[in-house]
């Protein structure tokens, strides 16, 4: 497979000697038009990675905030095909910025793994991360996502053994991330020291590169986290931004935040 | 693609919880090691003679086994077909078929180490069912359950409150007992190290779905040997109601091999088929993946889970375990449907004719039973699960009828 944008940009970080900053955000939260303005705004701002959350009735791995995002964007029906129409327009004027869906698998698996990448790579998704497809089950879904140029992105969690976080790092391509905390997301703060020591043996057992998320909801940890991981993801706290205040008050808050996380990052 | 007919059900599931294309495990990967774990724990307790004998030991001095197989003879009489038997799992300690599995489990919990126990619960019998072995184990527990479910079903949050469990109420998505197992894996996800999460059902990923069939096949084991002993042969048909279908699976499991026996699942119909509003994920669903393994589910459109109506709140659940799904691919087991309405007029006529009140889960498989019996000889015979019984629900009998008790 090809390098894709993912690749592309950690390639170009790791030149420039900076750490890849990627943010989380539900489509569709509260309305498409708000996502698409903040996805551009957060580029803007020093964003490198885009996770685009595709909203699903039973987000059984995210805490309340993602939830309720979620519901948000239920509430007017936002479909993947929605999610995949909101990509192909930030591509008309952002042709370089990585897009990776993030969410569950059954709305991918109700499209049909063939028709739903065929389409994903058409309106410039770079990459999939299904937080229930494990690597067990995920042989047939590889072969069809890979082979149409989607790199697939998987978690290691505090509780995978060294082998198996080995084979996770292997499957995955684009990047592999690292779940800080045992929990749902936008939970409590990792413990540091085991995430290094965790992120560092993973960083010696392959080459692609390690993100980092689930908590990380401030610059101060942001920069931490940086510190030895290859990126880092916030998810939670910019959606919580959006959350507390509807319209261009809150992403013009989710943007200033994730502004200061970036200069955190790369002081 | 596995081909259902050239596969025996006793050889299911496979290593990685497959029932041909159903089960599986899809969860997020920090389940995947205590998945594991339980699986291992519970293989080394299958294996092992002591823990079979304090399971037999729990279930006959505790549940109280084995439940009898009783002939409903002027049911028979006034149905006017087939003979009519059930398999009383409504006189069950707690009154319902979910102790066998419950018990089961928290024995296994036992020798893994654990010290605190979580569930989910829709009609909160199997929270009770859970509350009740935590309370004689002396282990921490909490239960989750929807706010709706917790509306519907006040005389049970209470029971489990008695025992000492915490009630946990949870307010997102629907609010009923799909949001409560999302929130029961959250729960577990957080705090894998102390916590055992016993699931209610045949659902869930691997090695759920084959554990806790195991553990409650101990229903049809002796129903078998009953009708043999009791009618002299099997049974023409067996029926049994699927919600996630524990009750079902360890009732059919004993018949699967006998090919003169007709088997029969009902689902919740609802407001009937036809308008959409209904739980019956295989009669009108399509294959996906929720709650860890892939199954038939009520879905719409963009494969976002849809909202279920039951008037039983234990079928109320957009999902099936995943050996139903294989079983009905199969041609083994067919399944069927029966209104809020057919329920309601088999558990009056039950309570009536025989002066047993079924729960309304079970007053689908009854309303199917009847039905099925009419079109029978005399000589035949029906065998249903009477899966528990229906104290729990007299308050939305009593609402139905404009009173209030």
């Amino acid at each position: 497979m090809p390098a894709t944008r993912i690749g592309a940009r950690f390639t170009k970080n790791q030149a420039a000697g900076k750490k890849t900053l990627i943010t989380f955000i539900t489509c569709g939260d509260p309305d498409l038009e708000t996502s698409l303005m903040l996805m551009r705004k957060l580029v803007d701002a020093g964003v490198d990675i885009i996770e685009l959350g595709v909203p699903f009735s039973d987000p059984m791995a995210d805490g309340p905030v993602i939830q309720k995002a979620s519901e948000r964007a239920l509430a007017h029906h936002v479909s993947v095909g929605d999610v995949l129409a909101l990509v192909r327009q930030f591509r008309q004027q952002d042709s370089d910025t990585p897009v990776v869906l993030m969410g569950y698998l059954n709305p991918i698996e109700h499209k049909g793994y063939e028709g739903f990448a065929d389409e994903a790579v058409a309106a410039g998704v770079d990459g999939v991360l299904t937080v229930d497809m494990s690597l067990e089950e995920s042989a047939n879904y590889r072969e069809v996502m890979n082979g149409a140029g989607l790199d697939t992105v998987f978690l290691v969690a505090p509780t995978s053994g060294a082998d198996r976080s080995q084979k996770i790092a292997t499957a995955s391509s684009g990047f592999v991330y690292y779940v800080a905390v045992k929990g749902v997301t936008g939970g409590a703060r990792a413990d540091f020291v085991e995430v290094a020591e965790k992120v560092g043996t993973l960083q010696k057992q392959s080459t692609t590169p390690v993100a980092v998320g689930f908590g990380i909801s401030n610059p101060q940890d942001a920069a931490q986290i940086a510190e030895f991981a290859d990126a880092v993801v916030v998810g939670s706290a910019i959606i919580k931004q959006i959350e507390e205040q509807p319209g261009a008050a809150g992403i013009e808050a989710a943007t200033e935040l994730v502004r200061q996380i970036r200069q955190a990052m790369d002081e | 693609m596995n081909n259902p007919e050239n596969i025996e059900a006793d050889d299911l599931p496979d290593s990685r919880g497959h029932f041909g294309n159903y089960g599986g495990r899809f969860v997020s990967e920090t389940l995947m090691l205590p998945l594991q774990e339980l699986e291992t724990a519970y293989l080394q307790c299958r294996n092992d003679e002591s823990f079979r004998q304090q399971l037999q030991q729990d279930l006959r001095d505790y549940v109280g086994r084995p439940s009898s197989l009783y002939y409903a003879e002027r049911l028979s009489e006034q149905v006017g077909g087939a003979r009519i038997f059930l398999k009383r799992e409504d006189l069950n300690h707690t009154g319902a078929h979910k102790i066998n599995n419950t018990v089961g489990q928290a024995l296994v919990a036992l020798r893994m180490g654990k010290t605190r126990i979580i569930a989910e619960t829709g009609a909160g019998q199997h929270g009770v069912a859970t509350a009740t072995v935590a309370a004689r184990l002396g282990l921490e527990c909490v239960v989750y359950m929807g706010v709706d479910d917790i509306k519907r079903q006040a005389l049970n949050v209470y029971r489990m409150r008695l025992l000492g469990a915490e009630v946990v109420g949870v307010d997102s998505g629907s609010c009923t007992l799909k949001d409560a197992m999302n929130e029961a894996m959250r729960d577990w996800v957080a705090n894998v190290d102390t916590t055992f999460y016993i699931i209610g059902t045949v659902a869930g990923p691997h090695p759920y779905p084959m554990m806790v069939r195991d553990f409650q096949t101990v229903i049809g084991e002796e129903a078998r040997e009953q009708m043999q002993r009791q009618h002299g042969q099997l049974p023409d048909a067996v029926v049994a109601c699927v919600g996630g279908g524990s009750n079902a699976i360890g009732m059919f499991h004993s018949f699967l091999g006998d090919d003169g026996v007709r088997i029969y699942g009902v689902e919740a119909g609802g407001d009937g088929i036809e308008t959409g509003r209904h739980a019956a994920p295989l009669g009108a669903g399509e294959p996906g993946v929720l709650h860890g393994n892939r199954t038939y589910l009520m879905q719409d459109e963009d494969g976002q889970i849809i909202e279920t109506h039951s008037i039983s709140a234990g079928l109320d659940y957009p999902g099936v375990g995943p050996e139903h799904a294989w079983l009905k691919d199969s041609g083994r087991v067919d399944y069927v449907a029966v209104t809020d309405d057919q329920a309601m007029a088999a558990f009056h006529q039950l309570t009536l004719t025989e002066g047993i009140m079924p729960a309304l889960e079970s007053s689908h498989a009854m309303a199917y039973a009847v039905e099925l019996a009419a079109g029978m000889k005399p000589d035949q015979a029906v065998l249903v699960c009477l899966s528990g019984r229906g104290d729990k629900d007299v308050h939305t009998v009593a609402a139905l009828q404009g009173i209030e008790v």
